[in-house]
Formats: C-alpha cells, structure tokens, sequence
C-alpha cells in the first residue's frame, strides 16, 4: 500500500471530515445531526418531514437488519432507537467522549459522528455483538474487565471495550503507554483509567494465552 | 469457615449487564407510545418572557402539546422550577414541546416565537458586591425565608483597598471567631496574605440528566438518572405534592452524578408532568450542550487570605473571607471551606467571614468534595510557600500541622471520630520517595522544570441512624434490599458484605435488590457527602444482626435448646438440636410469622421503611433494624496526595509524571474499589485545578466553553499509566464494620498536589488561582501581574 493510498484508508476509517461530507450530501446540516431522529411509524401520528426515510439493510453483530433510515441519520441513532441496541451510550454526540464506539469492518468509530449510510455492506459490532451467540461466553476484552472489576458508573464501558477490541486486533502486545494510546479516544468522567489501562493489559495478557 | 468478604476484592454483581449492554440507564428504557420532549432554554443571562406564541410549532405535523412554566410547581423566592418565565441563567429551560420524535420536537422548538425583556445580570459576584452595582434578582441579591428580599453591598472603603490588591475587612453576613486571631498574628513568626481566586466549573457527568415517565392512572412511573434512589423518589413526590407511594420510581444505573444528581434533577420534573398532561410516555433527552447549562456546577470563590506561623512551622492563625459565586438559586460551600481550613491547618485561632451571592449563571451544587476541594486546593500551596520562607520541609510542615485525634475545629468545637491523616502522609511519603523527589525539585530539562508537592484532604464521610432491609427466602439465599443509588461506587453491593459476613454465607448466595422502588426500599442516606459506606455498612450490619438472632430463634424453637447456642455458617445453623439449611429456617420463619417474616416490624424503624418490610413480609426471614449504634463526632475521611510534574517553561504546559494517593477511611471494604476512588477522584480534582476551564463573556453573560473539549475533563494521557494508591486501614473504633466513605476527599487531594507541585516548578510562586491553563503559567512565567486576577470566569 503507498502513501496516498495508505492515507485514504486511514481518512475513511477515521475522518471526521468524511462524516462531516456524508452530511452536507444529504443536505442536512452538521449542527442538527448528532441528537435527533426519527421515530418509528408505530407511533401513529406523521411526523414533521424533512427528508425521506430508505430502507437499508444492514449487518448488525452478524445478523442482517433491515431498518429505515434518514439520509443524515447517525449509526449510534439508529442502534439505539431503531435496532433496540442500547448499550451504544451517548455522551456527547458529537465525538468528544468516546461512548459510542463501535466497530466497523473491525475498525474502532464513534457511532455519533457516522451515517448510517456509511456503513452499508460493513460489518457493525456493538458491545451487544461481543459474547458468543451460542453460549453467552464473554469476549476475551469482557472476562479480562470481570477479571480486574472494571468500571465505575460504566457509561463509558460499551465503548472502551470496543476500542480494547480493536487494540487487541492492532496490537497484541501493547506496553500500557501503547494501550493507553489505543485507549486515549475515550473519555472516562469518574477517571478510572488506572484500573482501565489493568483491564486492558490482563485483557492482552488473556489473548496471549488462548 | 465463613467467606471473608470486607476487604476483599468481589466484582459488583451488576458488573457483566454494565460490559455486555443490557445495563440500562433512564435513556434505555422505552414505553409503548413514547414520544419525545425537547426544551427551550434562555438565550440570555436573565429576562423576563413577554410574549409566546406558539401556534406554529403546535400546527407542525407530529407536534403534541407544550408545557409551560404556569403548569409546573414554583415556589417565591431564589428556588429553581423545572420551567421559568423568569429565566436566571442562560440555558434555563423556559418550556417543553412534545412530538412523536425528536427531530420534530426540536423543530417545533425553533418555530416558538418568544419575546423575552432583557434584565440586568451578574456573572462575577464582586460586580453585585460594589456599591451600586447590579443584582442577579429584580427584587436584590440577598434572600432571607424570614426577611425577604434585601441588597448587601460592601463599602466603596472596602473596594479602595480591594482595587489596591490588599485584603479587606467587611462586614459578613456570615461570621465566626474562634481563639484570638489578632493577638496570634501579633505573636506569628511570618503571616501570609494572599488573594485567591478558585474557578467554578460544571459536573458534566458522562451520562446526561435525561430521564422518561408515564402514568398507569395515579401511579407515576419514573426512570431517572440519579445518585440516589429510594431519597430521590420522595424528592419527586415532594416537588409533585404527591403520595410517594403512589411511585414506581426506577433508577437502575447512574452514569455519574458527582453531586449533581443526588436527589435527582430539577428536570425530572419535566417528563413527569409533561406526560401526566398528555397522556403518553414522555421521554426527555439531554445533550451534552444542555448538560452544560442545567447541569449544575461547583461554586466559584474570590478570597482573601491571611495565614499565621510559628518559627517551627505550626500555623497559628488564619483570617480567611470568601465571596462565593452561587448561582441563581444558592449553594453553601462557604460553610464547608471554613470548617475544613481550620481542621486541616488547626489553627487554635480562626475568623472566618463569608457572602454568597446570587449570580446569573448556571446553578451551583455539590460537587465532589464541595467547599473542601477548592479550600484544600486554594490553601495547601500557601501553607508549602509558608514552608519555604521558614525553612521547613514540606512534608514536615504538612504532618506538624494536621489534626490530631484530640482535635477540635470549627465554631462549636466540633470533634472527630478518628482521623489517621500523619500516617496517610507518611506512607505516602514512603510510597512517593519524598526526600529523592524533593531533590529533583527544580531539575532542569531543556525548558521543563520538575516540581513535586503534596495535597492532604479532608472531607464528611458518613453519617448514621438508617434502616437496614433484608430477608432470607426459602432458596435460601439472602436478599439485601439497598434504596441507595447505583452511580458507580460499588457501594451498593459492597455495603452488604457485612451482613453476609455475619450470616456465614458465601457472596453466591447473596442477591442485592435495588433500583426499584416496587421491589421495597429501606429509609436511606441520599448518596452524597461520602456517607454511604459508613451510613449502610452500619444499617445492613444491625439488620444482619437482627436476621442472626431471629435464625437462631427459629432454629431453637425447631430443633429445641437455647437460641444463643446456635452457629450460623456455610448456609446452615447448627447447634444442640441439630442442623437446618437457612432455606428451611426460611420456610419455619413464615410459618411462625410474625417479627420472625415482617409481619410485626421493629417500632422504632423509620416510617419510610414500613411499607417497603411490608410488602416483603411472608416471604422469608426478615432481618430489619435502624442503626442504633450511635456515635459521638464527625466521620471524616482523608487522602494524601504526592504529584511530581514538568512544567515545560515555552509552552506554560503541566505534564503530570507520578502520582501517589493515601487514604485514611477507616476499614477497607473493597480495595480494587477504594482505589479508584482514590486515584480518579484525584484526577477529578486536577481537571478542576488544570484543564477544565469555564470561562463567560462578560458582555452578554453567556459561557464559552460550554462542551466537553472546551472545558476539558483529563483523559487517559494526561494521567502517567503508573498511577499508585494505598490505604492506611485502620478501623474507625465508633461504627460497627470501621469503614468510612470515601468519595469526596481525593479531589482536594490531587487538585493541591498538582498546584503545590505547579507552584515548586515555579520556583515557589503561588498563582493563587484555578485553573492553572497553559496561557495563565505563561502570564505569570513573563511578568504579566494582576490581569484578571481576582475576577470570577476570566482567564
């Protein structure tokens, strides 16, 4: 992969300013984007209308959803009140804290600040998507945080898992200042990252051994 | 043998739906029908609205109803509703639109013309103290319940000298002396005097205050984010004049409060209300951006200063004034702060004055560690500066002056339980190296500079007289009912350890019931204030206590003997007559009924127990009780911290390079636990000294920074990733588990560490302000004295 090639990638994993474009295409504003949705038409009366809703189908934690969804829709928005996938918090909606974070196509992103668009034909896993779907069995990430009783009021846990997740897959073998480099995107409010930065190094220590 | 379980390290048993996502927080719950409100919050400092014509909004499809201040409760004077027409803040909610979503609510938002009346504001209370100078109120800027509206105002003599940069002597509406402060500073080998300036910041908590109610008839059905619960639940009653009883009051989890949800919200109000008008579930979500404004915040404090010391180091006297910066509707940090200046400095000699005034800016409370935070971190660099000119080691100085276990403080002499604070300091100084890092003091690396510095912290933890609630069902386990609050402390598990250690059961056959009124909550403390580790260790124990002995009654009375001859361990009681499972104990304890399964309560339990013991009686063994054990004294808990830091002298920047906290809180419950207490509450306390920085334009009254990465709470590479904690773990000899709370005091802690440390790299020079932002060490670093020096908001 070269350089410019190897920049795109990275800009379409992690740039705000793809969301940021996703949005103006759709003709939405960027002010109005992070916290407001669409109810669903079970609710009986019509609502306001600004744009039109599209069914899409989408991979949610293996499975194939198909969900309406505005043009400027957020994927945190539509996990958490279309697909009853709750565990995505909302802190800021507007990437400032982390909470949100989900995998796409394996890639740590902030639900808040994608499109749902944007994540046709990729794989979103949600913290719901982590145990085994047979068994129940907790992700290596999830029993390395039971291990090391992690979190405190835990609103920033769903995404801090995601991003240990992802780190694990980057990097196996992270130093704590490498793990809390992976780590540095999430915010945590009760501070907790000293016990944090442990779940994640037993979480490393965990995959080794498998 | 029993499990041990106080001071060892369980895993909370809400932990796996907290990693896996069925955690559910106010905003996952859902009802069918649910529509969404949305709020109108005031444009400016303080109005008065004229004029609302909504016919616009209310004509857009989707569109319900809207909710205006005249249908919410209000009360006269500086209290706060849930909806205003009087606006004394920008951002207080005005009124409310409900739609079948969100995106339309906000819509019919924008349609709402308004006409608010412009009325004059103050941000920075100094400005209302001058003599003509504005108020935050029409009506003045002082309330008293009896009196009534007043305006207070200093002289313009006290401002000449104040503009001066002196300290001033005003009159206080609120003042006490203790010792003889003037014959002490006469006989002091140095005195200080000092301007202090300390920010007020908001909480924001990482989950917002939304919240969701609807109604089955009479009964409100409320899902909150609060601190508390089964004390919220009355709140919500009380501020809707209604039967507590007649709530389903649901607060599973709380993704932090930090005071400013300990009895819920203001706001809470809102969806209550909201969907009793319209018939229909209201859900309320809150933005970040509206946390900001409705979000509550620490109050600011201007100061002046004077600190007396002996040739030995010992303070002698202190003089201090605050003018705090409350808010709209008030706050009372001030009180706080003085106490804990005299019980940290023991001065023997002390007067203490201090005004709070309203201001026009978003409402003060609690914040983790209130008043003793800002005391601790405004002080702690003056006593090391003192330090320095006498020549005195720092961490002597430190230890020659915290309390003793005889120590009297405060205006009543007010006495301790226990405090442990020299031990904290010198295991930290063991743990930190305090004489190897103290010689780095100063060292030299390109344009940074090291400096360490030590903070030591008080702060209330605990408090008495609850209700314990629990019963031992036929399967035998126990089930412990908390109507304390889930906000992340753990507090709600592991204060009832106690009662399982008691009963001889392994921590599988415990089951904690909370978060839900409907499954029956004892009389509890509110969580704040650190109390609740003391308060429920204390309850749960005398309701294990009780449970022990109606077990030992049941069994007796089965299998024959005398109770007392009766063993309880491993899920069985044993004695004379044989064995029984605590299952079968259980099923004998309804069948004799009575006190043995709740049908007859104890008399002397709080009446908001009794309903709860009564829908639970007949279903097992009950163990009920208040905490009678009393005490004598304030329950205090302590925390030393130790912070090396490199200040990089070109850029103003602080780059914290090691931490060490200690803390005295009596017995350890739950050291994993305890230790994140201890370290993220001091993090905590250095985003209030360093990074998180709320600043006001003075012109409009209105915040700037007013997200998160405008206010900045520390992250995860502000803090080195070698963080260390300890626990001096000596038992507090007045309550029955020795356990004290610990919250609060780790914030003063790390907030004055890092200033102490800020102020060594500099040299000793105290800035005497918070925060401490790059662009004010730069200020001071090249000479620029006295810009903004005493104002409240101004960088």
């Amino acid at each position: 992969m070269d350089q410019s090639e190897a920049l795109g990638v990275l800009e379409q994993k992690y740039s705000r300013r793809t969301f940021i474009k996703g949005v103006i295409a759709t003709g939405a504003t960027v002010s109005s984007t992070g916290y407001l949705f669409r109810g669903t038409p079970l609710l009986g009366a019509a609502a306001f209308q600004t744009a039109t809703e599209r069914l899409l189908s989408l991979n949610v934690n293996g499975q194939v959803r198909r969900v309406d969804v505005l043009p400027h829709e957020t994927l945190a928005m539509t996990l958490r009140y279309k697909l009853g996938l709750t565990g995505t918090k909302l802190g800021c909606d507007r990437a400032e804290c982390g909470a949100c974070t989900v995998l796409v196509d394996g890639v740590a992103q902030y639900g808040c600040s994608m499109l749902t668009h944007q994540v046709r034909g990729r794989a979103v896993t949600t913290i719901e998507g982590l145990e085994d779907p047979d068994t129940g069995e907790l992700s290596t990430v999830q029993k390395a945080v039971m291990d090391e009783g992690g979190f405190q009021c835990a609103f920033c846990a769903p995404g801090f898992i995601m991003s240990m997740t992802a780190m694990l897959q980057d990097n196996p073998n992270p130093t704590r200042e490498e793990a809390a480099h992976a780590l540095s995107g999430n915010l945590c409010r009760c501070a907790d990252y000293d016990k944090i930065l442990n779940c994640a190094m037993r979480a490393a220590e965990l995959a080794r051994s498998v | 043998m029993a499990e041990k379980l106080v001071g060892t390290d369980i895993a909370p048993p809400d932990l796996h739906a907290k990693i896996t996502g069925r955690a559910r927080y106010a905003e996952d719950f859902r009802a069918p029908g649910m529509v969404f409100a949305k709020l109108l919050l005031s444009p400016m400092p303080h109005a008065r609205v004229r004029r609302v014509d909504a016919r616009r909004a209310l004509a857009m499809p989707g569109v319900i109803d809207i909710l205006r201040a005249d249908e919410v409760p209000s009360r006269d004077g500086p209290r706060e509703a849930c909806l205003t027409d009087y606006p004394r803040y920008e951002g207080e909610p005005i009124l409310a639109v409900a739609a079948v979503d969100e995106e339309t609510a906000a819509a019919a938002i924008e349609a709402i013309e308004i006409d608010f009346e412009p009325l004059p504001f103050v941000i920075d209370p100094l400005d209302s103290l001058r003599p003509g100078g504005p108020n935050a109120y029409v009506e003045g800027n002082q309330f008293s319940g009896q009196d009534g509206w007043s305006e207070f105002r200093w002289t313009a003599e006290d401002f000449a000298v104040i503009d001066a940069g002196g300290m001033p002597d005003p009159s206080c509406p609120v003042e006490w002396t203790k010792g003889d402060p003037d014959a002490a500073f006469a006989e002091s080998a140095l005195v200080l005097e000092e301007t202090i300036v300390h920010q007020s910041l908001t909480h924001h908590p990482m989950e917002p205050r939304s919240n969701m109610a609807y109604w089955e008839g009479d009964r409100l059905f409320a899902f909150v984010s609060t601190q508390s619960t089964q004390q919220t639940k009355f709140a919500l009653a009380s501020a809707l004049d209604m039967d507590p009883e007649n709530i389903t009051f649901v607060a599973e989890f709380c993704g932090g409060g930090f005071g400013s949800k300990i009895s819920g919200t203001t706001v809470m109000q809102v969806p209550a209300i909201f969907s009793k008008k319209i018939g229909r579930p209201v859900m309320l979500r809150v933005t970040r951006y509206e946390e900001n404004y409705i979000g509550r915040a620490r109050p600011g404090f201007q100061s002046w200063l004077k600190m007396g010391f002996l040739p030995n180091g010992k303070c002698n006297a202190i003089d201090l004034i605050i003018v705090q910066e409350s808010g709209p509707y008030g706050a009372s940090d001030y009180a706080t702060a003085g106490m804990i200046a005299d019980l940290t400095y023991t001065p023997q000699n002390m007067r203490f004055r201090a005004v709070d005034m309203f201001t026009n800016t978003p409402p003060k409370a609690a914040q983790r560690g209130p008043g003793g935070a800002q005391i601790i971190s405004m002080m702690e660099p003056i006593l090391e500066k003192a330090a320095r000119e006498l020549g005195v080691d720092r961490l002597e100085m430190h230890r020659l002056n915290a309390p003793r276990g005889d120590v009297k403080f405060g205006p009543r002499d007010s006495t301790l339980t226990s405090v442990h604070a020299i031990e904290a300091l010198e295991r930290g100084a063991e743990m930190f190296d305090w004489p190897a890092k103290v010689a780095l003091s100063g060292r030299r690396d390109g344009s940074r500079v090291t400096g360490v510095g030590i903070g030591l912290s008080p702060y209330t933890a605990g408090s008495r007289d609850r209700d314990g609630l629990m019963i031992i069902r036929p399967d035998g386990k126990l089930y412990v009912h908390q109507g304390i609050g889930n906000l992340g402390t753990h507090s709600i598990a592991d204060t009832a350890r106690p009662a399982a250690e008691l009963l001889g059961l392994s921590w599988d056959d415990v089951v904690i019931v909370w978060g839900d009124s409907s499954k029956g909550m004892p009389r509890s403390t509110v969580q704040a204030g650190s109390q609740t580790t003391h308060a429920h260790t204390r309850a749960n124990h005398a309701a294990g206590m009780d449970a022990l002995q109606k077990v030992r009654e049941v069994a007796a009375a089965t299998m024959g003997g005398a109770p007392s001859a009766y063993r309880v361990d491993g899920g069985r009681v044993s004695g004379p007559g044989g064995t029984m499972t605590l299952g079968r104990v259980a099923e004998r304890a309804i069948q004799m009924g009575g006190r043995y399964d709740g049908h007859v309560l104890p008399e002397d339990i709080h009446e908001q127990t009794i309903p709860a013991a009564q829908m639970l009686a007949g279903q097992g063994l009950m163990g009920v009780a208040r905490d009678n054990y009393g005490g004598e004294g304030n329950v205090y808990s302590w925390v030393a911290g130790f912070a090396l830091v490199e200040l990089d002298e070109e850029t103003g920047v602080v780059a914290l390079k090691e931490y060490v906290g200690i803390t005295d809180c009596g017995t350890v419950i739950h050291p994993r636990s305890l230790g994140a207490q201890v370290l993220g509450g001091s993090i905590q306390g250095m985003g209030m000294a360093m990074t998180q920085r709320w600043v006001f334009d003075p012109k409009w009254g209105v915040p700037f920074a007013n997200r998160l990465y405008t206010a900045r709470p520390p992250g995860m590479l502000d803090v080195p990733p070698d963080l260390k904690w300890d626990a001096v773990g000596i038992a507090d000899p007045t309550t029955p588990v020795g356990a004290k709370g610990i919250g609060e005091p780790p914030v003063g802690a790390g907030a004055a560490a890092l200033t102490c440390a800020v102020a060594d790299a500099m040299g000793g020079r105290c800035l005497c302000r918070t925060p401490l932002t790059p662009d004010i060490i730069l200020a001071e670093l090249e000479g620029r004295t006295g810009v903004g020096r005493l104002e409240q908001h101004v960088g």
